[in-house]
């Protein structure tokens, strides 16, 4: 209805005689998109900004609530210890690096795997669809729960394999410095394929099917029509999917916190849960602060190196 | 997509593979029936099934746990009890956890929702002078650990005086999730075209009219995918409410079920139902959005 107008009369005031709602239309997009993003450039001002800058502030100070009396400036103290002291700053960076790392690399070659099976056209499609990615749902904190329930040493999963001949009864895959590691993996990569599989779906979808077909007519295979449409097609969602998934694995403290506390014996311990451990029960803040901040330049240094190194948005297509 | 779904349905309902079909490669098969989309059924059901049993048992677990009569090793839930639930709805006080994260829930998604419509809106349908700020300043957002950030938003909430009120938990879930929703907005909005936006104009709406009754309704999947993520972001978080809410009454689920794991004897019956009650909220918004959840990426953060 509103479109017959438009081309009726394509400048916005040549028709209208009164000239109050026009003239608000064209006086206020100098202040209108200020006035429209000030909510949320205030908030994320308030509460992200200043908070980002009083971690680098605090990283400078002697900040320890149980220690009043040694508090004020310290200069790069805090940075020098974590540098040259602390062992456990070096075993958390490894062991995060090592975390992200092979969720990333197994989450992406599950999910484009799962992604390019629902993407068919098949019996069952819909209800599988919610089915593999209802984990997408639950949060770390359920995850760990489930998943507690499940590697529970007496009544779990393990218990049946038992009694049915394989295996034996032995200890909690949790609680075993051997098993711990794989066993926080299975329980992520649950939880976290389903998202990667998501979002490639939703890029799998905009592939014309025209391309497949002349493919197809020009003679490649299956595995030739992947490697040549879709993967290329895919690279840049693919990029920015594992970016972001890095970033928030590293970061993510929720399900290692409640799984296994970063046990056992600091095994599963990364950098962030390292500082929360450091900052809230040890009261430590400055300490803390400091290496948040160090976390906060090597993610962003990677992620850097990251984007350049993948060409990310390159002319490809 | 129709078309190929035509197709499939007279080749498709024998689920056991033909006979005939050839390896890839070869030249023997018709050309037409080499489309990528053209795989041997065994090929999605036997892998689509072993991926359906991890994503299931895990979930039966639970179930199983939450509804057999404690100090049972049955694999069949039967015969069912509710002692469980009955224990952590009233004694672990999971009623008052489950009204608080609601009322997290749908104020973040809320907030959320509107304050990204506005940014999102700002940076499809604008140029300003720090529109490349803006945008830089939401990317580099995504970096900031949210678990590094506590201790000075702790020292925030403390000053405005909102430690103890779930003001504080809404607060910080919507501010983390504001940069994606803004971004998967404006890219939303972006593909609505904008001369529908001046047709109405010219009829004489004021944008915000024109906003509301040409724009809105064409929003519809996006922001269902943003507000569900909101929405299903703030009911599993934990860390936020963890620290800022320190009264028991005031805690919300995730709390909740990780004091049941950090019992010392957990009774994994009542963790199972803990468990469950926590996931029916999102589990009932997942199978409502799923369908628009795909299209909501696709149009949303892929294109970007």
């Amino acid at each position: 209805m509103a479109q017959s107008a438009a081309v009726a009369t394509p400048p916005p005031k040549a028709k209208k005689p009164e000239q109050k709602a026009p003239k608000r239309r064209t006086a206020s997009p100098r202040r209108l998109p200020y006035l429209l993003i000030a909510p949320a450039g205030l908030l994320m001002l308030g509460f992200i900004a200043y908070p980002v800058i009083s971690v680098f502030y605090y990283s400078l100070q002697n900040y320890n609530v149980t220690k009043p009396w040694r508090n004020g400036f310290a200069g790069l103290d805090n940075f020098t210890r974590i540098f040259t002291e602390d062992d456990q700053f070096w075993s958390t960076l490894g062991f995060s690096a090592q975390w992200v790392f092979t969720q990333v690399t197994l989450q992406l070659a599950l999910g484009l795997a799962l992604a390019l099976i629902v993407n068919q056209t098949f019996i069952g499609r819909g209800i599988s669809r919610a089915l593999v990615f209802s984990p997408w749902a639950v949060s770390g904190v359920l995850t760990s729960t489930i998943w507690i329930l499940l590697y529970n040493s007496s009544t779990g999963f393990s218990r049946y394999l038992a009694d049915a001949g394989i295996g034996d009864y032995g200890t909690s895959v949790l609680s075993d410095t051997g098993t711990v590691f794989w066993a926080a993996t299975v329980t992520e990569l649950w939880r976290g394929v389903p998202f990667f599989a998501i979002l490639i779906l939703a890029d799998l979808q905009s592939v014309s099917k025209e391309l497949y077909e002349a493919a197809a007519v020009d003679g490649a295979g299956r595995f030739r029509q992947f490697f040549h449409i879709t993967l290329p097609h895919l690279r840049d969602a693919i990029i920015l999917a594992t970016l972001l998934r890095g970033v928030w694995e590293f970061n993510n403290v929720d399900l290692l916190y409640t799984l296994t506390g970063g046990g056992p014996a600091g095994e599963t311990t990364t950098l962030p849960l390292y500082v929360a451990n450091t900052g809230i029960e040890g009261h430590d803040f400055g300490y803390a602060s400091a290496l948040t901040t160090v976390a906060f330049v090597i993610l962003l240094f990677c992620s850097i190196v990251y984007l350049r190194l993948s060409k990310f948005g390159g002319d490809h297509k | 997509m129709t078309a190929a779904l035509v197709e499939k349905k007279d080749s498709a309902p024998g689920n056991a593979p033909r006979p005939s079909s050839p390896p890839p490669f070869s030249a023997r098969r018709p050309k037409r029936e080499r489309a990528f989309d053209d795989v041997p059924r065994w090929q999605i059901y036997v892998p689509l099934g072993i991926y359906l049993l991890f994503t299931l048992i895990p979930f039966y677990w639970m179930l199983l746990f939450a509804v057999r009569p404690a100090g049972s090793t049955s694999l069949v839930p039967w015969p069912m009890t509710g002692e469980h639930f009955s224990k952590v709805w009233n004694e672990r006080s999971f009623a008052v956890f489950f009204q608080n994260s609601m009322i997290v829930g749908v104020a973040t998604l809320i907030a959320t929702t509107l304050v990204a419509l506005a940014g999102g809106y700002a940076l499809a349908r604008f140029d300003f002078k720090i529109k490349g700020g803006f945008m830089l300043a939401l990317l580099c957002s995504q970096f900031i650990p949210g678990a590094l950030m506590l201790v000075p938003l702790f020292e925030i909430f403390k000053n405005l005086q909102l430690i103890n009120s779930l003001v504080s938990v809404v607060i910080a879930e919507t501010v983390f999730q504001l940069p994606l929703s803004i971004i998967l907005i404006s890219g939303f909005i972006k593909n609505v075209p904008v001369t529908l936006e001046e047709a109405a104009w010219v009829d004489g709406c004021s944008r915000f009219k024109a906003f509301c009754a040409v724009v809105l309704p064409l929003l519809r999947p996006g922001l269902i995918a943003v507000g569900s993520f909101a929405f299903v972001h703030s009911w599993n978080h934990f860390l936020f409410a963890l620290m800022f809410l320190s009264e028991q009454d005031k805690q919300t689920i995730p709390v909740g079920l990780n004091t049941l794991i950090g019992a010392d004897s957990v009774d994994l019956g009542a963790l199972a139902a803990g468990g469950v009650i926590a996931a029916v909220p999102v589990v009932i918004v997942f199978a409502f959005i799923q369908k628009w959840l795909i299209t909501g990426f696709s149009a949303g953060a892929v294109k970007g």
